[in-house]
Parts: structure tokens; C-alpha cells; sequence
């Protein structure tokens, strides 16, 4: 069952081809029965009631472009403020915690017409590379149930192929949009820092950080991308730039464009399968036009550390606010303030959270603080300035495999958080470097979706996801 | 042996908006209304500088002669407090906003006495929200409107010797800040708090020893009594033979002593790392300028220039510089009488209307007496149209009828017939009236007892009700006394 795409939902709501309530109910209805059966996706922790939802803005089209998402029902992780549904980061300590305030990105995406069909399972605050770490259980992979959709956003990219909805937001703080799309065969894309507002995205590692979207097709992550960008007051790290046009520039190509492919990316101890996806893709895109080389990213070997050292940090910091003194888990037998905090945090966080946070506290201990968390940033300055020296050399883009492996089977890597660490090592660079980057199906590998990875200078999302609509027609995707 | 102490002084800046959210502090507001997703961190939310902080924050940063860092950066300081929502507080910690000023301090108004402390640092910080453990019995409150006020941490170098020299440092800081006007420095609503450091050493040693910090220091005088506390227990300790251990102490106002603060709040690592929500804080060289030339004249050049441009002598000097709407009343009262004398004009500012003011609990610039108007009055009298003392009436009736402008002196004079009387005929009469009915007296003043003239000067004022030209009357009686003297 796959529903239209966004544009095409837009234009038939916007001339009234299709009343604007019908494309949410109807997402309602697939994201039911998919969990109807003996295997339940669970792509979603709470579901819209279409009633209120409706509230949110006229989709009627008045000649101005004003509702470019007329009628389109999007999925919202769950760490994305919403006034409507609880905002529960898949954590007991959140659990059906309502915000007060919404999200600017999910304010924007109904300002633009758009309906929230539920809000996404994730890995608890984004931390996870499968969902698995959801208070409240696992999604599963659409396209094998036996197997995990990839994460923190699981669920999003779930909810994406299974069709519940053409497209979703996520958040990507090391490949959190993009490693899922791989893994469920859709469109993910994690624009530039600063490009998307984080007002209302419950941070796990502010600095890192970015809302991103997911699509069937490339075209539906754009346009929900557009909506979605541009400068908030509210967000003293976002940009001062205007929304970009993606959408009008989807088929722009790739003639006379540099893709760079980095040995990094593809080492020999790449899984063939997937190489040949790489390798097939970079012919694509020559034949569209475009020149490869090959290239040198020096610090990637030190990414993932430096990723978790930093993330790790900052996420200790962020996590401090959940002391169960305002809001959230309060356990009921503590008495004396310290009491309080042990006991609703124990409650409160799982494993993998409480894990991260005596990891980053750990990096910026006295004695401990310049060794780990002064050393990582350091070799974060590195690490974008491979990027940048890459860029300066005359390459448009980079390419590479998004993910060292297909999905995996569910249960099959969680008492193993080092192997789980690694799933990151081809995507946390863009969020060290704060540069955009996209995930595009390249075929499947072992008969499962293998997703290709292509990344650009800082704030030329336009150029690279013209490149990712040239891979996607290339490759026999959405015409 | 010597003391050794520093001032760590937190200022709440007067802005209207808190530091990194758009809620407008109010003191004494019903607890927990003056919050926002922000400033309560909840999930989500981000923050915002509030530029006029910044301003405010550079301001009293010159004021104090600080050099303004092009770049500063705010940092985390991570510690677990219930009144401390996000789990951190949002400081600045290895780039401050200002560094390396320098204050001169008078040991009191009229002392020629100076010494000079060095500031270290001054940099923009947000305050915490307030424990409240009288409120509900067994359980802590918390009221989160203070979180989020923007403070100026003041931090001095050890340079100061002597409760006394701390004293006259805090009320120096504490006049420029109000120069500034950049807060209300009110230390019973917690605008100004004061951290001191102290060690003792022996005298003249260049050396740092071992420092206890105090807290809970809730007045100025609290802070001198805590220090002079805290001094003797070092000394008493050192004599003993015992060393000083590094620890914080609490000073108690009610029993008058310090006692630790639990060690476990004590050997706190904050964890400080550049807050990942907010970009550097970067002032342009013009924009430092512009605030440099916005500064008013600080107290101690307005005291010079009193001295050197009206000819005051340097306690009057001091006095009315001490408050900067004190020192622009004055002036004000200068400027419109014109061609009055400056002296006089204190004279009366110091005078009768500070007397005033303290009688009615207000300051000189709320009593409702315009400079204008009192001006007038220091033009009847200086024109001889009234005499001091009736001067000094219509100074009450001016501030108690609360029509202290322009036109009022006059008025009340004529209203109240307070005009003076030189009419040498009439205070002729008066004279030989008194003289009539004591002859007593004149005898005695003829034989030789002087200082009787003050009785019958102040006779002949009572039958003129005050209104008699004080020098003619004078001028009268030396003729009359003297001319029926036996030679």
C-alpha cells in the first residue's frame, strides 16, 4: 500500500481534489493496521486524533504558495515538543510528559498546512543506533520485522516505509536520520547546523544536533526540509538565512560536478556487497555528468571516539535538568534532596542514557577535562578541516556507504554497545563538521536496502539534493 | 600579622528582561510566576543573550576600568541544586567578559587617605532560583522567578587589609554602581551579595596563605563583623599553633559567629565547558566606545571637580557626591542661581533639606522640592527679602505642602507674611520696646555681660515674628546698647 507522495498530496488538497482531513485519516488507518498484526511495526508512541489536529491552519490554496504541505500527514520523533501529544524521548522519566510549548519546526510544518500523524519511537533521547533503547519497545524494520529500523529515529523512518506517511522528521546527532533511512530504504537528510531551528528539540548533544526529514522520495524530504528551515529568534545557534529552495532545484544534476569518494569510507574491510553499491552509484552519477576522485579524509579514524567523547559530554549536561524536582519521574519514597535525584534518575533513565551520561561526566572531570573533552575538541577542528580542504580542492561532493552493515537482527547487538557505537562511523563526521548530508537508497545488499551517503559544503543543500534525486532516478527510484 | 581578603560581589543587573529569556523579574511577585519554558529549563527549550545585559554588564565593566574582551564565552557550571532547573548554571568561566580594573577607594568622605584595589574579572552570569525551607513544614520551596536575572560577578584581587578597607571598598563600589545606574543595589533584596575570601600573614609577607570563604553575608555591616570574626578565629588558631584549613564558612548574623558549610557542597568540580546553545558574545570595538562615552562622571572626578569649581570644601564634597542624584540636585540647585554662591547653596542642601529628607525617610530628589524653587529661596534670601530663619519656614511649608517648584517660595512668603522687615523705623520700635521692658538686662549688658546680646536680639525677633532683618536689628541695638553706654 503506498499513499501518494507530499507534493502530490499537497496539490490534490490544495485544489480540492481531496478534502485536507482525509490524507491524515487515512494515515491514521495504515498506521494501525500496522501494528495490527502478530509482528507490530510500532513505529509510533501516541497517534494524532485528527479531530484537534484539524485545528491547525486552513489548507485551502490561496494562490501564494502558503500551505506547500497542504493536507500532508508527517510523523514527528518523539523528541520534538508538541502541544498536542506527549513528548516522551521513549523515556520512563518523560512518560506522558506534555510540553507547553511546541516545537518551532513542527509549529512550521503545520503553519505550512501539514497534520502530525503521531510522534516516532526513537532510542531514548536519540541515543541508539536501533530503537531497541525505547522505553517502550522496539520498532521493528519494515522491510524485515525480525530486524531493527536503525536509530534514534526508528521509528520516523519506519513510519516512512511502511507508507504511513511520505514523509517524517527526525533528529541527527551522529547519523540518527541517516543510518535508519539506510537501513528501511528511504530518504533521510541531515541539513546544515544552524539550518533548522532547535527550539523545542529536546537536546541530547547541543552542539550536534540537527532536525532533519525523512521522505519516500527524495522530492518529499525536500519539501518538507523547506518548510521546516530557516532562521528562529528562539534558537540563538540557527542560522540567519532565509529557507532555501530545494525543491526547484531537484533536478539541477550533477554535469561538470567533482564527487569525491574518501578511502576512509571504503576500506578493505568494507563489506563487499556494499561496495558494489558505492561503486555502482559512483557510475551513475559519472554517467550523469559528474567527475570522481578519489580522496583523503585523514582524522576519520578518530571520528567515532571523538563523537562519543563529545556527545557523551554534553548530553551529561543536558540530561541534568530530568531531577524529578519540576517535572517528569518524582519517586515517591525519596525524602532528602540527593534522595530525590538518585531515585528518579534510576527510575527515570535506562541503561544505555545512564551509560552516556557516567561517560560524559567522566570526559569533563577535573584531571580528566583537557584529556578527553579538550583533546575531542581538538580533533573536531581536524576533522572539519579535512572537510574543508576537500571543499577547497574543488570537490561538490562527497560520496560514501551510509552504514558498515544492512539492518541487523533485533536483540543482536545490544549487550554489545561498542559494535552498536560503530554503526556511526561513516555519518558522525557531517555532525563533527556541521555540514549537510543525505542518505539515498542504493539498491540492497544481502536483500536488504543499503543506503548511499552524499555530503557537501556547509549550507548547499540545494546542489546536494539535486545529486541525491540524480542517484535516486539513476538507481531506479521515484521517477 | 595582616589580613589578606578579596571581594567576590554579585550585582543584579537592571535589565528588563531576565538573562536569556524574555520574563520581566519582579521582587516580591507570587512565587513561581515569572518563569518561561526557558528560564524553568524544560525539555526543549533554548536561550536567547539579552543584549541590554551585555550593555549593562560593559558599563559597569568601564566604570570600573576594566578592559571589554572583544570575545567572551558563556560556559556551564554543572552542579545538582533544586533551585538550579537545568541542572547548570550558564556562566563565564575561561573568557570573561572584562578583565584587569582598578579602583581607587576613599577611606571616608572627608579622608585624604586612598588605596587601591585591583579588579580581576567581571563577567555575566544568571542567577539561580531560591530555596525557601520556612515555608512548608519538612520540605524544601522553590521559587524560580529570580532564575534567569542576569548578575555581574565582581571579582577583586586580595588587595584589601582591613574590615574597615572592605567597608569603605563596598560603599565605594556600591556608589559607582548607582552612578552607573546599571542596578538597584539593594542588598536586603539580594541586587548586591557579598562573598569574601580572607587569610592572615605576617605583615608586609608577599605571601598567600591558606583562605577560608565566607558567605551569607547579608549587609555591609555584616560583612565587616564577619570579617573582624573570621580574622580573630585565624589569629587565635595561628597563635595556637594550629594551621587554617580551606573551607567554607557560613556567618551567622543572629549569633554573630561562622560555622562550616557541609564539606560535600564544598569540593564541587563544576564540570565548565562552552555552552553548546550559545554562540561567543562578540561587542565591536564601536560598540565599546559607544558605551564608554555613554559612562557619567564617576563619583570621585564629580567630588574633585565640586572642590575645584564651587570652591567646596572636600567633606561637602564628599557628602553630596555620594549619591548621584544627590550630586545633580545640587548642581541643578547651582545652575539656577545663578551667580549665588555654591557654598551657601550646600550649605542649605546639607543643611536643612538633608535634615528634611532624613526626618521624612525619603531621599532629596523624592521630597518634592525642585531645584528651581529652592534656588528662589536662596535668591529671597541672599536679596535680604526674608531671613534665614524664615527661609527655613518656608523650606517645611514648601516640602510639606509638596509644592516645591518654581514660584512657591515666594508665594509662601506672602501667604504667610514671612517677608523680612527693614523698615529701620519699625525695628527701632522694637528695639526700644525690649530695651523698655528690660532694664535689668541693659544694665547688666552696659556692665559689661556681652553676650546678652543674643537675648535681646532674639527679643526683638520674637516682636517681629521672625521677620526683622537680622543685621539691622544688630546694627540697631549695637547703637542703642552703646549710645546710652556710660562712658
Amino acid at each position: 500500500m503506498t499513499p501518494p507522495s507530499a507534493l502530490e498530496t499537497a496539490r490534490r488538497v490544495r485544489v480540492g481534489e481531496v478534502p485536507a482531513h482525509r490524507p491524515l485519516e487515512e494515515a491514521l488507518a495504515r498506521a494501525r493496521e500496522a501494528d495490527s498484526g502478530s509482528r507490530p511495526i510500532h513505529a509510533f508512541l501516541s497517534l494524532s486524533d485528527p479531530d484537534r489536529a484539524q485545528e491547525a491552519g486552513v489548507s485551502q490554496d490561496d494562490g501564494r504558495g502558503s500551505f506547500p504541505l497542504a493536507g500532508v500527514p508527517v510523523a514527528v520523533k518523539d523528541n520534538l515538543c508538541t502541544l498536542d501529544l506527549p513528548t516522551t524521548c521513549a523515556s520512563r522519566f518523560l512518560e506522558g510528559y506534555r510540553s507547553p510549548y511546541e516545537a518551532t519546526v513542527v509549529r512550521r510544518l503545520r503553519a505550512a498546512g501539514g497534520r502530525v500523524v503521531g510522534k516516532t519511537n526513537l532510542d531514548e533521547f536519540g541515543m541508539g543506533s536501533s530503537t531497541e533503547n525505547s522505553a517502550f519497545g522496539p520498532t521493528r524494520n519494515p522491510r524485515d520485522p525480525s530486524r531493527v529500523p536503525g536509530g534514534s529515529s526508528g521509528g520516523s523512518a519506519a513510519a516512512v516505509a511502511a507508507g504511513i506517511a511520505p514523509c517524517a522528521l527526525g533528529s541527527d546527532t551522529g547519523g540518527s536520520v541517516r543510518q535508519p533511512a539506510a537501513l528501511c530504504g528511504v530518504v533521510g537528510v541531515k541539513p546544515t547546523y544552524g539550518r533548522v531551528s532547535r527550539y523545542g528539540l529536546v537536546a541530547f548533544a547541543s552542539s550536534l544536533d540537527q532536525v532533519g526529514t525523512f521522505g519516500a522520495s527524495v522530492a518529499d524530504a525536500a519539501l518538507l526540509l523547506e518548510a521546516i528551515s530557516g532562521h528562529d529568534p528562539r534558537d540563538s545557534t540557527s542560522a540567519r538565512l532565509p529557507a532555501p529552495d530545494l525543491v526547484g532545484h531537484l533536478e539541477d544534476g550533477v554535469a561538470g560536478k567533482v564527487v569525491g569518494i574518501p578511502d576512509e569510507y571504503v576500506p578493505d574491510t568494507l563489506d563487499p556487497e556494499i561496495r558494489a553499491r558505492i561503486d555502482e552509484a559512483s557510475r551513475h552519477l559519472a554517467a550523469a555528468g559528474a567527475r570522481i576522485r578519489r580522496v583523503s579524509l585523514p582524522h576519520t579514524r578518530y571520528a567515532v571516539p571523538t563523537y562519543y567523547v563529545l556527545a557523551t559530554a554534553e548530553a551529561s549536561s543536558n540530561l541534568a535538568r530530568y531531577d524529578g524536582v519540576r517535572f517528569g519521574v518524582r519517586s515517591p519514597e525519596a525524602r532528602a534532596t540527593q534522595e530525590v535525584y538518585e531515585a528518579s534518575r534510576s527510575r527515570g533513565f535506562g541503561p544505555e542514557v545512564v551509560r552516556r551520561i557516567i561517560l560524559g561526566t567522566f570526559g569533563l572531570s577535573a584531571g580528566y577535562h583537557d584529556q578527553y573533552y579538550g583533546r575531542a575538541q581538538r580533533v573536531r577542528a581536524l576533522i572539519a578541516r579535512d572537510f574543508r580542504r576537500v571543499w577547497a580542492d574543488g570537490v561538490d561532493f562527497l560520496l560514501t556507504p551510509t552504514s558498515p552493515t544492512p539492518a541487523f537482527p533485533l536483540g543482536e547487538r545490544s549487550d554489545d554497545p561498542v559494535s552498536m557505537y560503530l554503526s556511526d562511523i561513516f555519518t558522525v563526521t557531517a555532525n563533527l563538521a556541521g555540514i549537510p548530508a543525505v542518505s539515498v537508497p542504493a539498491g540492497s545488499t544481502h536483500g536488504l536496502p543499503c543506503g548511499a551517503q552524499l555530503l557537501s559544503p556547509a549550507w548547499h543543500e540545494a546542489p546536494l539534493l539535486a545529486a541525491a534525486r540524480t542517484l535516486e532516478r539513476s538507481l531506479g527510484g521515484e521517477q | 600579622m595582616e589580613a589578606v581578603i578579596g571581594l567576590e560581589i554579585h550585582v543584579q543587573l537592571r535589565t528588563r528582561e531576565k538573562l536569556f529569556c524574555a520574563d520581566v523579574p519582579e521582587f516580591g511577585a507570587d512565587p513561581n510566576t515569572r518563569v518561561c519554558p526557558v528560564c524553568l529549563g524544560l525539555p526543549g527549550a533554548l536561550p536567547v543573550l539579552n543584549r541590554e545585559a551585555v550593555e549593562l554588564a560593559m558599563r559597569a565593566a568601564l566604570g570600573f576600568g576594566c578592559t571589554i574582551h572583544r570575545r567572551s564565552v558563556f560556559e556551564r557550571k554543572n552542579y545538582f541544586y533544586p533551585d538550579l532547573p537545568k541542572g547548570y548554571q550558564i556562566s563565564q568561566f575561561e573568557e570573561p567578559l572584562a578583565t584587569d580594573g582598578l579602583l581607587e577607594v576613599r577611606m571616608g568622605d572627608d579622608s585624604p587617605e586612598t588605596f587601591r584595589v585591583r579588579i580581576r574579572r567581571m563577567h555575566l552570569e544568571e542567577d539561580a532560583g531560591k530555596s525557601i525551607h520556612d515555608r512548608v513544614p519538612d520540605r524544601t520551596a522553590v521559587d524560580l522567578n529570580r532564575t534567569g536575572t542576569p548578575l555581574v560577578e565582581m571579582v577583586s584581587e586580595p588587595d584589601l587589609r582591613s574590615p574597615a578597607q572592605v567597608r569603605a571598598y563596598l560603599d565605594q563600589v556600591k556608589r559607582i554602581l548607582e552612578y552607573l545606574d546599571v542596578s538597584d543595589c539593594n542588598m536586603e533584596e539580594g541586587s548586591l551579595r557579598v562573598d569574601a575570601n580572607v587569610s592572615i600573614r605576617p605583615r608586609g609577607s608577599g605571601e598567600l596563605r591558606t583562605k577560608t570563604e565566607l558567605k551569607n553575608l547579608n549587609s555591609f555591616s555584616g560583612v565587616e563583623r564577619a570579617l573582624e570574626v573570621e580574622i580573630a578565629r585565624q589569629m587565635a588558631l595561628v597563635a595556637a599553633g594550629d594551621r587554617v584549613r580551606h573551607e567554607t564558612l557560613l556567618w551567622d548574623e543572629r549569633r554573630q559567629t561562622v560555622r562550616p558549610m557541609r564539606s560535600k557542597e564544598d569540593s564541587q568540580d563544576y564540570r565548565y565547558f562552552p555552552d553548546p546553545d550559545l554562540p561567543p558574545v562578540l561587542v565591536s570595538a564601536a560598540w565599546i566606545e559607544e558605551v564608554r562615552h555613554s559612562l557619567p562622571e564617576l563619583p570621585e572626578a564629580r567630588r574633585t571637580r565640586f572642590m575645584e569649581v564651587y570652591g567646596l570644601p572636600a567633606y561637602d564634597a564628599g557628602v553630596l557626591t555620594a549619591r548621584r542624584p544627590l550630586a545633580d540636585f545640587y548642581e541643578a540647585v547651582v545652575q539656577a542661581h545663578a551667580g549665588g554662591d555654591a557654598k551657601e547653596a550646600a550649605n542649605w542642601v546639607m543643611g536643612p533639606v538633608l535634615a528634611l529628607a532624613n526626618t521624612s525617610g525619603e531621599e532629596v530628589e523624592s521630597l518634592g522640592l525642585e531645584p528651581e524653587g529652592l534656588a528662589e529661596l536662596l535668591t529671597l534670601v541672599s536679596d535680604g527679602r526674608v531671613n534665614r530663619r524664615a527661609g527655613r519656614t518656608i523650606l517645611e511649608r514648601m516640602v510639606a505642602s509638596g509644592s516645591g517648584g518654581a514660584g512657591a517660595a515666594e508665594a509662601i512668603m506672602e501667604a504667610e507674611g514671612l517677608s523680612q522687615i527693614s523698615d529701620g523705623g519699625r525695628i527701632q520700635g522694637w528695639v526700644e520696646e525690649v530695651l523698655a521692658a528690660h532694664p535689668d538686662e541693659v544694665t547688666r549688658f552696659r556692665g559689661g555681660e556681652r553676650r546678652l546680646q543674643g537675648f535681646f536680639m532674639g527679643e526683638v525677633m520674637k516682636r517681629s515674628r521672625g521677620k526683622a532683618d537680622p543685621g539691622e536689628v544688630a546694627r540697631i541695638l549695637g547703637i542703642r546698647l552703646k549710645g546710652d553706654a556710660p562712658s
